[in-house]
């Protein structure tokens, strides 16, 4: 973290500190340096220890056998791709809201985690289905709804990468996801309503049974695993962003001549 | 909402469209090849037939309103007419809801008038035939509204027409469940009111909802 100490006019905000510190590129460069590896290492400690809980101390589940250990993955995958849509469009709505750029970097950061936590959840998911359940994919409505997430947060990206200019991008993309978490309850209900018609699949997710305290803390272990790997990976990719974005300044300028 | 504005601009659109006949009837006629397609695919069996042609009709018309959208704002677009139009007063809005519902005039409602044809054609028992039709009616607008915001997104845009079909059908698949289900739904011997009464819904929603973001990222492309 040598990257501290080099401006005066860092110094002089560094006195200051204010709701808006860190929406200055700059400032927000040098935070994101410190918090993204802090936050990594949390990540891999929590990981550490949720899998050790997970895998050697909690005990072997009576009706699914050693299969239900992915949920330990699973669960946080899940929860953790529908928080970071929400946080998404938060960050999108705080970039219209203020005029931030950098609420706008933040929301660009955290889409490619978002979907890959989706990814995670759907293939985590279908690897414990085939056991489980005997198949890979229903067409149940959490699946359903997940796999449509997937589809949100593509767009969004995709939307976001077609466009050249960065401000008229970094808006349309907000737009986008703005609208999207608008629909995300409507998606989410009628969908549950289709699976409910059509009752093809009787398939019950066999979470109803009480969990072991060492299951609930493993998964507790693993989820804050993965919020801060969230945390590290979203800081280092919006810090990523910022000094792509900021190439033409003073301060980005020193910062790569320097290194 | 600026009325002289919405009226101006729907009644150019329709004479515009009118004067180029054969490329308004485009997506009516890919709707038509389209849904066609399924019993080539899937086999003539009129069992199978009749149990996926609501679905397949409405997943044509679905895919026919996204394909037919990037034209809806490129020409004007293009030659700067739309900047000039964006600069009356409150316009936004107005251009909005104008290109949204000359859009379902010319593509939206030539897909309802087919939609029983292609009923037929898969088998559709008759008296499904007016629950798809008053289902597609209270639909294609959705269609067209939902488009309009991604249409306006990715104005000027190289790959603009992929780019729409991806960020609007997540969001039409509520349509296109209530939609389809209705017809569905009959054919199970139940009452298509619920569906058609939350379709409705989905139409005020997207009726009071999608002209603003329309409106607004037009702001964001022309700016």
């Amino acid at each position: 973290m040598h990257a501290v100490n080099t401006s005066s006019a860092a110094l002089a905000t560094r006195s200051r500190l204010t709701w808006f510190t860190f929406a200055s590129p700059a400032n927000f460069y040098r935070l994101a340096g410190v918090l993204g590896p802090v936050c990594g290492v949390v990540a891999a400690a929590f990981a550490i220890a949720g899998l050790w809980m997970g895998l050697f101390v909690a005990p072997t589940d009576a009706v699914q056998g050693e299969v239900y250990r992915i949920i330990f993955i699973h669960v946080p995958a899940a929860w953790l791709s529908m928080v970071l849509y929400v946080a998404l469009a938060f960050w999108a709505a705080m970039g219209w809201l203020l005029n931030a750029r950098m609420a706008f970097a933040f929301a660009r950061a955290i889409a490619p985690t978002g979907a890959l936590f989706t990814v995670l959840a759907l293939w985590t998911g279908s690897l414990w289905g085939r056991p489980t359940w005997g198949t890979w994919w229903v067409w149940d409505a959490r699946l359903t709804s997940e796999l449509i997430l997937l589809f949100l947060y593509l767009g969004y990206m995709a939307l976001v990468a077609a466009i050249d200019d960065t401000r008229r991008a970094d808006k349309a993309g907000a737009l986008l996801a703005i609208v999207g978490v608008v629909n995300v309850p409507v998606i989410y209900f009628s969908v549950v309503w289709w699976n409910t018609l059509h009752q093809s699949s009787s398939l019950t997710m066999g979470k109803e049974q009480h969990m072991a305290t060492t299951m609930l803390v493993a998964m507790l272990l693993l989820t804050l695993a993965c919020w801060a790997y969230a945390f590290a990976v979203v800081f280092l990719r919006a810090r990523a962003i910022v000094l792509e974005r900021e190439a033409d300044s003073a301060w980005a300028r020193a910062l790569v001549s320097r290194d | 909402m600026n009325g002289a504005v919405f009226l101006a601009v729907y009644q150019r659109d329709l004479r515009l469209a009118w004067r180029r006949r054969t490329e308004a009837l485009l997506p009516v006629a890919f709707f038509l090849v389209a849904a066609s397609l399924f019993p080539l695919g899937v086999g003539p069996d009129p069992q199978v037939l009749k149990l996926i042609a609501p679905g397949v009709v409405w997943v044509c018309a679905l895919l026919a309103a996204m394909l037919s959208m990037p034209p809806l704002y490129a020409a004007d677009h293009a030659d700067g007419s739309l900047e000039q139009l964006l600069l009356a007063p409150d316009a936004g809005l107005a251009v909005a809801a104008a290109k949204a519902a000359a859009h379902w005039t010319i593509s939206g409602a030539p897909l309802v008038v087919a939609a029983p044809v292609l009923g037929l054609l898969l088998g559709l028992p008759a008296e499904e035939l007016p629950v798809l039709f008053l289902s597609l009616s209270l639909g294609t607008p959705i269609l067209s509204l939902l488009g309009g915001v991604g249409a306006a997104l990715t104005l000027g845009l190289r790959s603009a027409g992929m780019l729409i079909v991806l960020i609007v059908l997540p969001l039409a698949i509520p349509a296109l469940i209530f939609g389809a289900g209705a017809a569905a739904a009959v054919d199970a011997g139940q009452s298509p009111s619920p569906h058609l009464s939350l379709l409705g819904a989905l139409l005020i929603a997207c009726l009071v909802g999608a002209p603003p973001a329309t409106a607004a990222a037009l702001r964001i492309a022309v700016e």
